[in-house]
């Protein structure tokens, strides 16, 4: 079966491939069973597909609406990863540098929104946009996803800020460089490959979320999350399912992205 | 950080120009924060802190022009070697081809040549060391400042680079000021030691000062190492030559540091190699008979315990020679050393 040669395979080594496998046929089969219906020639979400074609992503990349969301997704996608990025890096030097009492408490609040359901976030920000009559904005829908990533993007920084060596900074001053000059120089090279990759996650956070987009686009402005939704409600066709390729793809290609980042950072 | 805990208090010292100074002393005597206020990384509440007779105690480190070499070295991992040590020049903004030369001049000076483009990852601790060292003296310091830059280093590589750094410091005439708490680093390296103590120098001196003469059992005991015998003063005296008592009813003459009075409680410091075993019974004024209960070879020098009965043990080192007579255990002998060799020290918290 499997292993070398002369390597006798138990039962427990069966068992455990086999588990393993299923596992993995559970996770990825949806994401295929998606890809392979997004190239069919049929009218229908069929699967097998009566045959092949690419009509399914000409609709998609042809049609003005979709063109529109993925403009859409990609500006509060883009805008949430500046904002939380920012307020994030800001948290996060005030998390690991800062003397200040109850640190574990302000660590706490800035990582609720992670345990709070997102839908109570999305109706909150809902009600609050409504009085502001902003609903409908991508400025607001990238406010909401800012409180979706910040805690990521926290978490990652904290976790790049706690490896690096304050007395590097030191050497730094000691050396003849301004404070600005040591941070310039030295930290911020040194922590670029995490804060990156936060702003990555930061990125996807935002692209492929539903809820938030769902409470506060309007009818003109849609996400790419939210005009899948709408199609799902009206019209079931293949359409969608080029989509949720384009939306794995797009998320394959950050990740790895900062995949790499990391790998040269580590290097 | 540290709360009301006081680091250091009442240092007072004077370095001369060109020349080692040591600040020696176990962990949490402060030689380290003692450093850290010249470097300017630490703040003293009070007092003041001169180079060259310029008050720079309100000085940020950037301003004070002292190279620094940490423990960790603190190589920046994202630069090469060329980078690392040309930073200080950069942010001094000395010009391409001058900077060149003086970072080919202060990687010579490690022996470092060749491994410009190389990044610190892909050298060895004791080659990061080097870079580190190569870095702070690239920019002529007026100080440079080192805080145990050596404890990282296996013992061979140790040796090795402590003759370097002399090597250096009297080919560039710099001073340094180096923090260690190895005794012995502190005595083959330095021109003068402050030996520290609970944020306070005990002892300020050549190497010679604090192994020969130390004026405190601490230093007697954290300088190499001695045996201490407890007992009263006999005679009251001035500094000098004064007769104690021992609790083991010994009588026996030492070098006081300062004016006992008769009955005070002292304790005599004599150092190991100092005591010599004899079997003829000894006429000298510092003798004792005892019974070899250990016998310790350590390659140079043969140790051994003698128990003096009531008046407890003395560890006596011997080097071996092959005239030198071995020892063992059992065996009874009498132990003589020179009045000089003993130093005596009021009981502390008994010294008034």
């Amino acid at each position: 079966m499997i292993g070398a040669e002369g390597q006798r395979v138990g039962p427990g080594t069966i068992a455990l491939v086999a588990v393993a496998t299923a596992g993995l046929v559970f996770l990825l089969a949806p994401v295929l069973i998606i890809l392979i219906v997004s190239f069919s020639s049929g009218n229908y979400l069929s699967f097998p597909p009566p045959g092949l074609s690419l009509r399914w992503y000409q609709r998609f990349f042809g049609t003005p609406a979709w063109r529109q969301s993925i403009v859409v997704s990609v500006q509060v996608a883009s805008l949430t990863m500046v904002f939380a990025t920012v307020l994030g890096l800001g948290a996060a030097l005030a998390l690991v540098r800062g003397r200040f009492r109850r640190k574990a408490v302000v660590y706490g609040v800035v990582l609720s929104p992670m345990i709070v359901p997102t839908i109570i976030t999305a109706i909150g920000l809902y009600f609050f946009f409504v009085k502001l009559k902003a609903t409908g904005s991508i400025l607001a829908m990238a406010i909401g996803h800012t409180v979706l990533a910040l805690p990521v993007v926290v978490i990652i920084i904290t976790a790049t800020l706690q490896g690096f060596d304050l007395r590097l900074e030191l050497a730094a001053l000691s050396l003849g460089a301004s404070r600005l000059g040591a941070l310039r120089r030295v930290t911020v090279p040194l922590i670029a490959p995490g804060v990156l990759s936060a702003a990555l996650f930061a990125f996807l956070t935002s692209f492929d979320e539903l809820l938030i987009p769902l409470f506060l686009s309007g009818v003109e402005v849609q996400t790419l999350t939210v005009r899948i939704w709408n199609s799902l409600v009206l019209e079931v066709d293949p359409t969608i399912a080029a989509v949720s390729s384009f939306l794995i793809a797009v998320t394959c290609a950050v990740l790895g992205v900062s995949a790499l980042v990391r790998r040269r950072g580590d290097a | 950080m540290f709360g009301s805990v006081v680091a250091v208090s009442d240092v007072s010292l004077t370095i001369a120009a060109a020349s080692f100074f040591t600040l020696l002393g176990p962990s949490g005597s402060g030689k380290t924060t003692t450093l850290m206020m010249v470097a300017g990384f630490v703040h003293p509440t009070r007092g003041q802190i001169a180079i060259d007779g310029v008050d720079v105690t309100a000085l940020p480190p950037q301003k004070r022009d002292l190279g620094m070499v940490f423990q960790s070295y603190a190589v920046f991992p994202h630069l090469t070697v060329f980078e690392n040590v040309a930073f200080p020049l950069q942010v001094r903004k000395i010009p391409g081809g001058e900077l060149r030369r003086r970072v080919g001049e202060a990687l010579e000076l490690v022996r470092l040549t060749g491994y410009e483009r190389r990044l610190p990852r892909q050298l060895s601790g004791g080659e990061q060391q080097r870079v580190a060292l190569a870095r702070a003296l690239v920019f002529q310091p007026r100080v440079l400042l080192m805080d145990e830059p050596l404890g990282a280093l296996d013992k061979k590589l140790r040796a090795h680079m402590q003759g370097e750094l002399k090597r250096i410091q009297r080919h560039l005439h710099v001073t340094v000021i180096y923090v260690t708490h190895d005794q012995e680093e502190a005595l083959t390296m330095s021109d003068r030691v402050a030996v520290m103590r609970g944020g306070r120098t005990e002892q300020v001196g050549t190497p010679a000062e604090l192994y020969e003469a130390p004026v405190s059992p601490f230093v007697a005991d954290f300088v190499g190492e001695s045996n201490f015998i407890e007992g009263v003063v006999v005679a009251a005296s001035g500094p000098g030559r004064t007769l104690v008592r021992t609790d083991g009813g010994l009588e026996l003459w030492g070098i006081a540091s300062q004016p006992l009075r008769a009955g005070q409680r002292v304790v005599a410091a004599v150092r190991p190699e100092k005591l010599e075993p004899t079997n003829t019974p000894a006429a000298g004024p510092n003798c004792c008979k005892g019974v070899i209960e250990d016998v310790v070879y350590a390659g140079d020098a043969t140790r051994y315990s003698v128990g003096l009965g009531a008046a407890g043990t003395l560890t006596v080192k011997v080097q071996n020679r092959a005239a030198s007579r071995r020892l063992s255990s059992g065996e009874s002998l009498e132990v003589a050393w020179d009045p000089e060799d003993t130093r005596i020290f009021a009981r502390a918290g008994d010294d008034g």
